[in-house]
């Protein structure tokens, strides 16, 4: 066994130098839950879904470099019990409909929360006050789903080159912003075929004229899991 | 494990069974007592009743176990002392929130079933609407309106400015999503519930819509 090796629940994964231990993970076919982590895009770290053990301290799985000889817990009660409190917040925290939502069956945080057996919000509601934005001719922007994950600021910049999407404000302010001076989608140079539009893990950015085309039961997660769905993905 | 109070804690009693359901445990043998069930509607659409009648000639076997107390089905105006409650809709309004107690104080076992009992579901989308601007929109500007009056009848509940989840105003022992749950999956619930166990979905009954 060369050193280049993290145990995760027990199970030997080889890494290679730079690799994080979500990247050394899926390699290897081992699942860790996340949200805001894509592989097509640079870490974000922000849903914090993707915690895990490592050597006796809690870190975001997505973020942290694999080291040689790390010892990982990922797969235990206690963190699937935060992980199912955090997908809890992160609904109360927003105004998720999934009954008339166009995501449903197809949304990762939903997914989630079936996946972790989440029941109930737990939590207090917020309904907190959101803008939808419905000025694009083909795109609809709506902040009442939004969970801050950032992938569409991620692909905007990195993949489109456009920088259309943003944040702004603070604590539970926080939300993504338009960069154009009206600061409406429609005003920007947005475009339906952007990698930004179709990033987007929740019903937050979505396709017009799309809505409910793929019949309940031939969803994405009607039958399979977000962790078998992932896990295809990842090629595993 | 689970603090979550289950129906046959103090049943030492007799099994039948339910198809597919494995053994009911029910009251003492001596009692053979019905389970006694109550359920309403409050902030919601019936749609969780109606799927609950879709469990079609199953509710017949059910009905060997249960009786129901105050439903939409008996007509039974207010909640008297039960085994199970079962509560579809959030609260919108003062009379919902005097239902809502008078079934937790009746009722020894809680459910929230559905998306509106569970989270407040489409309702909430009034939440962040000024609760007068919602009123003229319905009763003065919605599309083919004349004359549209704002009903003010002192019978009628005073509204709530937002429509919350039960849960925020009760202790709830149960959950059970959807909108509405399917017939299986308000039938597994239920035997579930009845043969003493925690209830248990699939992933595939498992569902926020
Ligand atoms: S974005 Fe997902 S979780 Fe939110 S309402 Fe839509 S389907 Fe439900
Ligand atoms: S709009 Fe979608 S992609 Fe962008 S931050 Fe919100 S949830 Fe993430
Ligand atoms: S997936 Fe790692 S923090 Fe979101």
């Amino acid at each position: 066994m060369s050193d280049n090796t993290i145990t995760i629940d027990g199970q030997a994964v080889p890494f290679a130098p730079g690799q994080t231990i979500m990247e050394a993970a899926m390699a290897a076919g081992v699942y860790i839950p996340h949200l805001c982590h894509n592989p097509e895009f640079t870490p974000h770290g922000s849903c914090k879904l993707c915690t895990v053990t490592v050597n006796g301290r809690n870190a975001a799985s997505c973020t942290m470099p694999a080291a040689p000889g790390m010892v990982v817990q990922n797969d235990t009660e206690e963190l699937n019990a935060n992980r199912r409190a955090l997908t809890q917040m992160l609904f109360v925290e927003g105004n998720h409909v999934c009954p008339f939502c166009e995501k449903s069956g197809n949304c990762q945080l939903q997914a989630m929360g079936y996946f972790l057996g989440m029941m109930d919000p737990h939590y207090d509601q917020f309904y907190p006050p959101r803008d939808v934005d419905a000025s694009h001719p083909d795109i609809l922007l709506d902040l009442n789903r939004c969970i801050l994950c950032e992938l569409c600021v991620r692909a905007s910049r990195d993949v489109d080159g456009k920088n259309v999407f943003g944040v702004t404000g603070r604590g539970p302010h926080t939300r993504i912003t338009v960069n154009s001076a009206s600061g409406r989608l429609g005003d920007t140079d947005m475009a339906v075929t952007d990698r930004a539009a179709d990033v987007c893990p929740v019903g937050a950015i979505l396709k017009k004229r799309h809505g409910f085309e793929v019949p309940i039961g031939q969803r994405t997660y009607d039958h399979k899991t977000i962790k078998d769905v992932h896990m295809e993905e990842a090629g595993k | 494990m689970s603090q979550k109070p289950l129906l046959t804690t103090e049943a030492a009693g007799t099994a039948c069974a339910l198809p597919d359901a494995g053994p009911v445990i029910l009251a003492p043998a001596e009692e053979k007592r019905k389970i006694r069930v109550a359920t309403c509607s409050l902030a919601g659409c019936f749609g969780c009743h109606t799927s609950f009648l879709d469990i079609d000639e199953r509710i017949l076997d059910l009905l060997k176990l249960i009786e129901f107390d105050r439903t939409p089905l008996t007509d039974i105006k207010h909640c008297g002392p039960c085994d199970v409650g079962i509560i579809e809709g959030g609260v919108c309004n003062s009379e919902n929130v005097h239902v809502l107690k008078e079934f937790r104080k009746n009722c020894k076992v809680l459910v929230a079933i559905g998306a509106c009992s569970v989270n407040g579901g489409v309702p909430t989308v009034r939440n962040n609407i000024d609760l007068w601007e919602c009123f003229q929109e319905v009763y003065h500007y919605g599309i083919g309106l004349k004359n549209g009056m704002i009903p003010n009848d002192p019978e009628l509940p005073l509204p709530f400015d937002q429509v919350h989840p039960i849960a925020e105003v009760v202790k709830v022992d149960y959950f059970l999503p959807g909108c509405p749950p399917s017939a299986d999956a308000i039938w597994k619930f239920l035997t579930d519930l009845l043969a003493g166990r925690e209830p248990k979905l699939e992933y595939e009954t498992l569902h926020y819509d």
